[in-house]
Parts: C-alpha cells; sequence; structure tokens
C-alpha cells in the first residue's frame, strides 16, 4: 500500500511517498521516497505510525502586563491527544512574573511533554 | 513648540522581524550610532501574535514560536547597547534621510546617515474585497482576528467561515479549532492554495476543515452580527458561476486575503515602487533608488518565512552602515533583471555585479518538474536550478555568483 504525505517539518512541503505494509495489525514502513532530507524520512515513518503535532495556546495570567502567555508544546504529542491536553491548558493559570521556557504544565492529560511559555510576562 | 535635533549613522524605521535583524547588523557592521523607532510599545512586531511554532527552523535549528524568536534579536540589540524608541511615530522622511518623529517627549528631527525601511505590512481588509450585503459585526481580518484571541484573551465568535487560505488564515482555522470553535470551511476563489502546504497539512487536514478551491464568498447576511454567508463557485476569470450559491450559517468570517507593503512612507521619501511587488525597486545591496534608503523584509516584498526576511535585513542593515561610514562605492552601471516566463516576479530588480547575492522570485502557477533558468540579453544561460516543484505559496530564494553575471547586462529569469 501507497501512502502519499506532505511532511510538516519545514516550509519546502516535500511530497513524500511512503510504501506500507500491515504486519500483525501493526503498520510498518517499508520504503519513503520523495524527502528531500533524512528528517522527512524519519518524520514520514513515525507519521504512518502514530502522527505527532506539536501544538501552541495562551495561558490567562494573573497580574501581569499582558493577559495572556503563549505557550508551546516542547516536544511533539500524538495527534489525538491534543483536544485533552488543549483543556488542561484553558484551565491552567499562572501569576506573573513568567520568563520564557518557564513549565507551566508538566505531563498534560498524561502526554510525555511540558508545555511552556514563550514570551515574558512581567507583573503589572 | 521647540524640536530637538539628533544626527545617527542608521536609522531603522520598524521594531519587526527585518527592523530587529537589521539594527542588530548594522552595528555588528561597525555604524557607531544605531537607531530603531518602532511606534508599538514592544518589539517583534507580529511575531508577538504569532504564537504557533515553526519560526527559526533554517537560522535556529529549532520551531520556536514568533515571541521566542523575536527575543533572540531582543537579546542581540541589547546586548550591543542598540538605541531604541518605542511608542514612536516617524511623520515624514525626505530624500536627504531626514525624518520628522514623534513621542511623548514631542517632536524630533533626526538626521540619519543611512536609513533602513522595515515597516512591514498591513492585511487587505473587507472594504476592499467589495462584498454586497449588509456589513454586520463578525468579520475580521486573520490577523487582527490573531491579535484578539492570542494577545488580548477575547474569542472572537464560535462558527467561522474563512475567506482566502493565505498562511494566517490557516493558522487561525487551527486556533479557533483548538479554542473550541468550529471552523465550517475555507474558501480560496483561486483554483490552489495560497499558503504552505505544511500548512496545509497540519492546519486544516489535521481537523478535519475543509477547502474548497475556486470558490468565494459573494454575500454577507444579517443585520447587526453576522448570520452567515454565501459562498459560490467560480470560472478561470474568477466570476461567481449562477447556481452554485450555498447558505453557510456562521457568526464570524475571517479574511485571509493578502498582504499590502505598508510603503507610504517610501513614497514620500522618493523611493520608486515596483508595482508587482508593492515594495521598493532595490539593488543587490537592497539599497532603494533614493541613495541612503535601504529596504527589507515584508514592506519590501511579502514573505511566507521569517528566516528569510531576518537574513534580507542583516544584508539591508549590514549595507546601510557601511553607506553611513562611507564604505559603500556606488555602481556605476546595473545590470537589469527582468522576469520572464512563468515567473511574476524578481528581486532584486537591478544588480551592480560587484558582489554576490540572493534572488527572490515567485512563480505565477504551481508546476511540476521544471527548471528555473537565468538567461543573459543574448540567451546564453548562467544559471539552471531544477526544481521538482514550484509554488506561488513558496518564494523562490537563489543565491547567485558574481562571477556568473560576467558580460552581461540584462538577465531574465523564466521557467523552463
Ligand atoms: S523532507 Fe526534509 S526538506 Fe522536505 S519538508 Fe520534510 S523536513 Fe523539509
Amino acid at each position: 500500500m501507497r501512502k502519499t504525505l506532505v511532511c510538516v517539518i519545514c516550509p519546502n512541503g516535500c511530497h513524500v511517498e511512503a510504501e506500507v505494509q500491515e504486519r500483525g495489525g501493526r503498520l510498518e514502513v517499508l520504503e519513503v521516497t520523495g524527502a528531500l532530507c533524512k528528517k522527512g524520512e524519519r518524520w514520514v515513518r513515525q507519521e504512518v505510525v502514530e502522527p505527532l503535532r506539536t501544538i501552541s495556546s495562551s495561558v490567562l495570567v494573573e497580574g501581569g502586563d499582558f493577559p495572556l502567555v503563549s505557550v508551546r508544546t516542547d516536544s511533539p504529542i500524538p495527534l489525538d491527544s491534543i483536544f485533552r491536553v488543549m483543556d488542561e491548558v484553558k484551565r491552567a493559570r499562572v501569576r506573573a512574573p513568567v520568563s520564557i521556557g518557564q513549565v507551566i504544565i508538566s505531563n498534560p492529560a498524561g502526554t510525555s511533554c511540558n508545555i511552556i511559555a514563550t514570551r515574558m510576562v512581567n507583573p503589572a | 513648540m521647540k524640536i530637538k535635533k539628533a544626527k545617527r549613522d542608521v536609522v531603522v524605521v520598524g521594531g519587526g522581524p527585518a527592523g530587529l535583524a537589521a539594527a542588530v547588523s548594522a552595528k555588528k557592521e561597525g555604524a557607531p550610532q544605531v537607531l530603531l523607532i518602532e511606534r508599538g510599545r514592544v518589539l517583534g512586531g507580529i511575531l508577538n501574535q504569532c504564537i504557533h511554532d515553526g519560526f527559526g527552523l533554517h537560522r535556529f535549528k529549532q520551531a520556536l514560536s514568533g515571541p521566542e524568536y523575536a527575543q533572540r534579536f531582543i537579546d542581540d540589540l541589547e546586548s550591543l547597547s542598540i538605541d531604541v524608541m518605542l511608542n514612536t511615530m516617524v511623520l515624514s522622511l525626505d530624500g536627504e534621510r531626514r525624518l520628522l518623529v514623534s513621542s511623548k517627549d514631542g517632536l524630533m528631527e533626526i538626521e540619519a546617515g543611512a536609513v533602513v525601511l522595515a515597516m512591514g505590512c498591513r492585511e487587505r481588509t473587507a472594504g476592499a474585497l467589495m462584498l454586497p450585503g449588509s456589513r454586520p459585526t463578525g468579520v475580521y481580518t486573520a490577523g487582527v482576528a490573531q491579535t484578539l484571541i492570542n494577545l488580548q484573551n477575547i474569542m472572537v465568535g464560535q462558527e467561522a467561515v474563512i475567506l482566502g487560505s493565505g498562511d494566517i488564515g490557516l493558522i487561525m482555522a487551527r486556533r479557533l479549532t483548538l479554542e473550541g470553535a468550529k471552523v465550517k470551511g475555507v474558501y480560496e476563489i483561486l483554483p490552489y492554495a495560497s499558503g504552505l502546504p505544511r500548512n496545509i497539512k497540519q492546519c486544516l487536514e489535521d481537523y478535519q476543515i475543509p477547502l474548497h478551491l475556486a470558490t468565494t464568498v459573494v454575500e454577507l447576511h444579517g443585520s447587526s452580527r453576522l448570520t452567515g454567508v454565501t459562498v459560490s463557485r467560480v470560472d478561470e476569470a474568477r466570476r461567481p458561476v449562477p447556481g452554485t450559491e450555498e447558505f453557510i450559517p456562521c457568526d464570524t468570517l475571517l479574511l485571509s486575503v493578502g498582504l499590502i507593503p505598508e510603503n507610504e512612507l517610501s513614497r514620500e521619501a522618493g523611493v520608486q515602487i515596483d508595482p508587482t511587488t508593492g515594495g521598493a525597486v532595490v539593488d543587490d545591496t537592497l539599497m532603494t533608488t533614493v541613495p541612503g534608503i535601504f529596504s527589507c523584509g515584508n514592506v519590501l516584498q511579502v514573505h511566507d518565512v521569517v528566516d528569510d526576511v531576518s537574513e534580507e535585513a542583516e544584508s539591508a542593515g549590514a549595507h546601510a552602515a557601511r553607506y553611513a561610514m562611507g564604505r559603500m562605492s556606488p555602481a556605476d552601471t546595473y545590470v537589469q533583471l527582468r522576469a520572464g516566463k512563468g515567473i511574476r516576479y524578481l528581486l532584486p530588480q537591478k544588480v551592480s555585479g560587484q558582489m554576490d547575492f540572493v534572488l527572490s522570485a515567485r512563480v505565477t502557477e504551481p508546476m511540476e518538474n521544471k527548471a528555473l533558468v537565468l538567461r543573459d540579453q543574448n540567451g546564453k544561460g548562467i544559471l539552471r536550478k531544477k526544481k521538482i516543484r514550484l509554488h506561488p505559496a513558496v518564494m523562490v530564494r537563489v543565491k547567485v555568483d558574481r562571477d556568473r553575471l560576467k558580460g552581461a547586462n540584462r538577465i531574465e529569469m523564466g521557467v523552463e
């Protein structure tokens, strides 16, 4: 079975083809073509088995010079866990000051990522 | 009122990604006094609201968010002690590089050795689209919605339609979905998407948001608040096809229909504008047609990747510093660059032939398995780059060696 995917790693957006085989209920990637780099090839092997994504959002700040602090995942999470992670992000609150890279939530929804701040918020 | 007077070697107008990189680069090149002027209250410009990741993949080998990417340059700016004026408007600029600026401390006239224009762009709005129907609330440009949601914690609506498939629109489709809103679809008048392929995948397909090509919004409904839009298929001439109309209920319409470089100041200074890019005509030093005035970033040409903006701005900043310090010998003749078959525009529009340079270009339509070819006035091939895929949404950047320009006085780039 052939699968065509668009690599999302970088703006090149390579159209990559993967030759995939099912064995014992699990998908196996036999061959990858069309990826311009090794990173993309690794991404395709992962994408076929379990798609991973990064997400960004913002978290409410108490007592800051901005009402929100932007946050992101520090490593990719399973695509199908995104909405569960978002639920925790929406409930989170943080007090100013906030620094870049500060961990706001660790392991949301049981994933292995941290939600980290991506901007500085000073006390009001 | 007394107007203060000042002199600076390099003045950079705009504190977004282009201005930040230009200022840092000018200082590193040796310009003693560099001044960065920003209209807003913080540096970083559009990057502040671009909280999604993917910035700096090329430059920092990391997928940073917009604010993090900006912070790297702001840190450099601070460590180099570059002067910054926030909340400051440039009221005028003339061809002698004199700026009149206004801040809470009053008016100031600044004589600059060189000026770098880095004002960025603004979004095309609903007015420019001339949509019939009422003018209900609930219609936003994608960038304004991005500011409201990401910086001010104001949710714009619950059921949205997005007109235009530019990158900001695609990113906002995902953002709205993650915030719990329902995005009914993205409608694009062209037969292909105008955003990057990766954004189509990770912003639309991941969330099963449909993308309708060759389709546009033809009417708005609702008296005070938007209640829906009528969409219609269009033909090759982009005219609505009768009988294909469909009503889509929604309370929000986001417009992602293009960006317009903000060149009012450039025009005032007498800078020649290229009608195709909407930005200045520049040479290989990124100097405009007015000596000592340089341009870079989205005010010069609308970019799709911020890493390219930084690279371009660094070049402009360094050349501006050299100009200000009298270390730049102006070219006496230029090689003219022209867009040939399949190319919408080329930048720079002319080169001195004295240095290597980066050529930016956009193609007119999606194409596969072609080559980008540079030829001189006699049709002799100068450079050939094979491309598996060419797309108007993806800017082409090609490094050109000055040695290749020998004997040329006019160069044309075409798709073959
Ligand atoms: S395969 Fe490599 S070059 Fe192509 S899009 Fe993926 S990361 Fe970018």
